[in-house]
C-alpha cells in the first residue's frame, strides 16, 4: 500500500515537473492560477475544513500579504521573495488583531463579520489608507523575484516557484493534519463540548488555526504580487473569498487531494467555458449547485483516519 | 438640524427596504439554519420584472400613479414569491440532510447563476426606472421637506412588517413556522407539514425581497444586475445584527443599519459609508454575540 503510494506520488511529481514544456505560456498561465488559488485553498482549508470556522473573509489575509510585499518592495526597493515571511507574519498578526474578539461567535455570526472584515479592508485599500497603498488603482511595478541570480519572468518560470512552494505546502499541511494539534482542530470541530471537556482550550486553537491560515495566505499573497507586479483592490473582494471558499468545500473539506481538485475545478472550468463568452459564469453557478446535489461531502472528502493496533494485539489478545 | 432630519428620514427609508430583504434572510434562516445567499439575486429580479411590468403594460398611466404602483407590487411579489419556492426545490431541498456548508456553496451557486441570468438578459449597463411614476412632490413636515416616495416606502414597508408579524404572532400558520423554527423533528410530531412551511418560508420572503427590489428602483432611479449583493449583503448584515432567525430583530437591525450608515455617511465619511456599517456590526458582536435581540443559546451542531 505503501509503496503503491510512493509510486504514485513520483509519477505526478514527474508529470508537474514536465507538464509545462508541453503547454503554450497561456495554459502555463492558467495552471499558475490553479496552483496559487489550490495554496489558498488549502490555507483555508485549515479554517474551514479542520477546524469548521466559516470564514468568509480570506482574501483580506491574502491582500494583506500581497499589500505588505508590493509597499515593501515599492518603498524600500526589499527584494520581494524575501519578504515572503514578512508577509506571513504581518497576516498572521492581522488575523490575530481581528480574530481576537470575535473568534467566540457561533458559525454564521462569524461568517458575516469575516465578510465585513474583508469588506472593511477593500474599502480601506481604496481610500487609499495611510497614503500607502495607491487607492483604488492599487500598487504598481513590484519586482519581479530573483531565484540564484535568476530573474523570473515567464508563466513557466513561476511555474517551477509555485510548485515548490505548493510541494513544501503540502508536505507541511499534511505533517499538520496528522499531529496533535491538527487532532485537536478536527476534534473541536465535531463536537466543540467535547472538546473543551477533554482540556482543548477551544479560544485557543480556533485563534491559532485562524493565525496559520492567514499566514499562509499572506505568503501567497507575496508569490501572487510578485507574479502579477501590479495588485489593485479588485482582486481582493468578497467573491475572491467565495471562490476560495468553493475550492475547498466543492473540493472535500478537510482533505488536501479534494482541495487541490477543487482548485482544478474552479480555476480550471472557467477556461474549458471561454467560447461560451457571457454565459460562461451562468454555467459554473450552475454546475456549483449540481456538483453540490450530487456530491454532497465534496469530491474527494476527508477520510476517517484510521489507526493500526500493534501487531501481536491484533486478534483480540490486547484488553482495552 | 435641517440635514440631520433629512438623513434620518432617508436612513429610515432605506433602512426599512433594509428591513424587508433581512425578513427573507431570516425567515429561511429561523427554519432552516441556511443563509440564503441567492435572496440578494431575488432582490436584484424584483427591480428588474418591475421595470419591465411598468414599461410593458404602462400601469401608471391607465391606474393612476398610487393604484398602477400597488398593482405592479403585488404582481412584482407573486412572481418572485414563484421564482423563490423554485429555487428552494431546485438547489436547496436537495440538500436537506447534507452538511451545511454544501447548502451553503449551493446557494453561493445559485447567486451566481441567478446574476448571470439576469445579466444576459437585461445587459451589464444600469437601466433607469421612469422618473414621473411617483408624483415628485415633497411633503412639509417638522421643519423640512420630505419627498413623497420616501414616505410612502416608509409606510409600506411598516405595513408589510406589521401584516408579517401579525401573521407570525396570531395566526396558526404563523404559528406553525414559529414551531418548525424551533424544533422541526417536534413540529413533524405534533402534526406540522414541514414542507409546507419551508414552501410557505420560500414563497413569503423572496416576496418581500421583490417588494424590496421594487423600491429601491423606485428610490435611486438606477438598477443594476449586480446591485443585488451590495443590498443583500446589507440586509443579511442587519439580520444579523437583530439576531438571525429573529423576526422583530431583522426589522429593528435593518431600520437601525439603514440611520447608522445615512448619519455614517453624512457626518464621518462618504467613502467610508460601507465599512462604517460593518465597523458598527462587528462593535456590536463583540458586546452581544447573538445580535440585539438573538437568543443566547449554546450552539449544538
Amino acid at each position: 500500500m505503501i509503496q503503491y503510494k510512493t509510486i504514485a506520488l513520483i509519477i505526478t511529481t514527474g508529470i508537474l515537473a514536465v507538464l509545462p514544456q508541453f503547454l503554450n505560456p497561456y495554459w502555463v498561465d492558467v495552471l499558475n492560477n490553479i496552483g496559487i488559488y489550490a495554496i489558498l485553498g488549502l490555507s483555508l482549508n485549515i479554517i474551514v475544513g479542520h477546524t469548521g470556522l466559516f470564514n468568509l473573509g480570506h482574501a483580506s489575509f491574502f491582500a494583506v500579504g500581497a499589500y505588505t510585499a508590493a509597499i515593501l518592495n515599492t518603498q524600500y526597493e526589499i527584494p520581494v521573495l524575501w519578504l515572503i515571511p514578512v508577509c506571513g507574519l504581518s497576516a498572521g498578526l492581522f488575523a490575530l488583531i481581528v480574530a481576537r474578539p470575535i473568534i467566540h461567535l457561533r458559525g454564521d455570526y462569524l461568517c458575516i463579520v469575516t465578510i465585513g472584515v474583508n469588506e472593511i479592508v477593500r474599502i480601506a485599500l481604496i481610500n487609499n489608507v495611510f497614503g500607502l497603498t495607491g487607492g483604488s488603482n492599487g500598487i504598481f511595478g513590484i519586482d519581479r523575484p530573483n531565484v540564484f541570480g535568476m530573474t523570473l519572468r515567464t508563466p513557466m518560470e513561476f511555474y517551477y516557484l509555485i510548485l515548490a512552494f505548493g510541494a513544501v505546502t503540502i508536505f507541511l499541511f499534511r505533517q499538520l493534519e496528522y499531529s496533535r494539534f491538527g487532532r485537536a482542530l478536527n476534534y473541536l470541530r465535531e463536537d466543540e463540548t467535547a472538546a473543551q471537556g477533554s482540556g482543548i482550550n477551544t479560544a485557543h486553537y480556533k485563534l491559532a488555526a485562524f493565525v496559520v491560515g492567514a499566514v499562509w495566505a499572506g505568503m501567497v499573497g507575496n508569490i501572487y504580487a510578485a507574479k502579477m507586479t501590479i495588485i489593485s483592490p479588485e482582486s481582493f473582494t468578497f467573491w475572491e473569498s467565495v471562490i476560495i471558499f468553493v475550492i475547498v468545500i466543492l473540493g472535500g473539506s478537510g482533505s488536501i487531494p479534494g482541495v487541490i481538485l477543487g482548485a482544478v475545478l474552479v480555476v480550471g472550468l472557467p477556461e474549458l467555458f471561454r467560447d461560451l463568452a457571457n454565459a460562461r459564469m451562468l454555467v459554473f453557478g450552475a454546475a456549483m449547485v449540481g456538483m453540490m446535489i450530487f456530491r454532497t461531502q465534496g469530491l474527494l472528502p476527508q477520510r476517517p483516519r484510521k489507526y493500526t493496533l500493534p501487531q501481536g494485539r491484533r486478534n483480540g489478545e490486547g484488553g482495552e | 438640524m435641517e440635514q440631520f432630519l433629512q438623513q434620518l428620514t432617508n436612513g429610515l427609508a432605506v433602512g426599512s427596504i433594509y428591513a424587508l430583504i433581512a425578513l427573507g434572510y431570516t425567515m429561511v434562516y429561523g427554519v432552516l439554519k441556511l443563509i440564503n445567499f441567492a435572496h440578494s439575486e431575488l432582490v436584484t429580479l424584483g427591480a428588474y420584472l418591475g421595470l419591465t411590468l411598468l414599461t410593458s403594460l404602462a400601469l401608471a398611466d391607465r391606474l393612476g400613479p398610487l393604484l398602477g404602483v400597488l398593482l405592479l407590487a403585488v404582481m412584482v411579489m407573486g412572481l418572485i414569491a414563484v421564482v423563490g419556492a423554485m429555487l428552494d426545490r431546485v438547489a436547496y431541498r436537495p440538500l436537506r440532510q447534507s452538511p451545511r456548508l454544501s447548502a451553503v456553496v449551493s446557494a453561493l451557486g445559485a447567486s451566481i447563476f441567478l446574476q448571470n441570468t439576469i445579466m444576459l438578459i437585461y445587459g451589464a449597463r444600469y437601466l433607469n426606472y421612469p422618473h414621473d411614476i411617483l408624483p415628485k412632490m415633497t411633503i412639509h413636515m417638522v421643519g423640512i421637506d420630505v419627498p413623497l416616495v420616501r414616505i410612502l416606502i416608509l409606510c409600506v414597508s411598516i405595513l408589510m412588517m406589521g401584516g408579517l408579524f401579525f401573521f407570525i404572532q396570531k395566526t396558526k400558520v404563523g404559528t406553525a413556522i414559529r414551531a418548525a423554527a424551533i424544533d422541526q423533528g417536534a413540529a413533524k410530531l405534533v402534526g406540522i407539514d414541514v414542507n409546507l412551511v419551508v414552501l410557505l418560508v420560500f414563497l413569503v420572503g423572496p416576496a418581500l425581497g421583490g417588494a424590496a427590489g421594487l423600491m429601491l428602483g423606485l428610490y435611486y432611479g438606477q438598477i443594476n444586475f449586480a446591485m443585488g449583493w451590495s443590498y443583500g449583503l446589507k440586509a443579511f448584515t442587519a439580520a444579523i445584527l437583530g439576531g438571525i432567525g429573529n423576526i422583530p430583530g431583522a426589522m429593528l437591525g435593518g431600520l437601525l443599519l439603514g440611520v447608522v450608515e445615512a448619519m455614517g455617511a453624512t457626518y464621518i465619511s462618504f467613502a467610508w459609508k460601507d465599512a462604517i456599517a460593518f465597523l458598527v456590526l462587528i462593535l456590536i458582536l463583540i458586546v452581544r454575540p447573538t445580535g440585539l435581540l438573538g437568543e443566547r443559546v449554546a450552539e449544538k451542531v
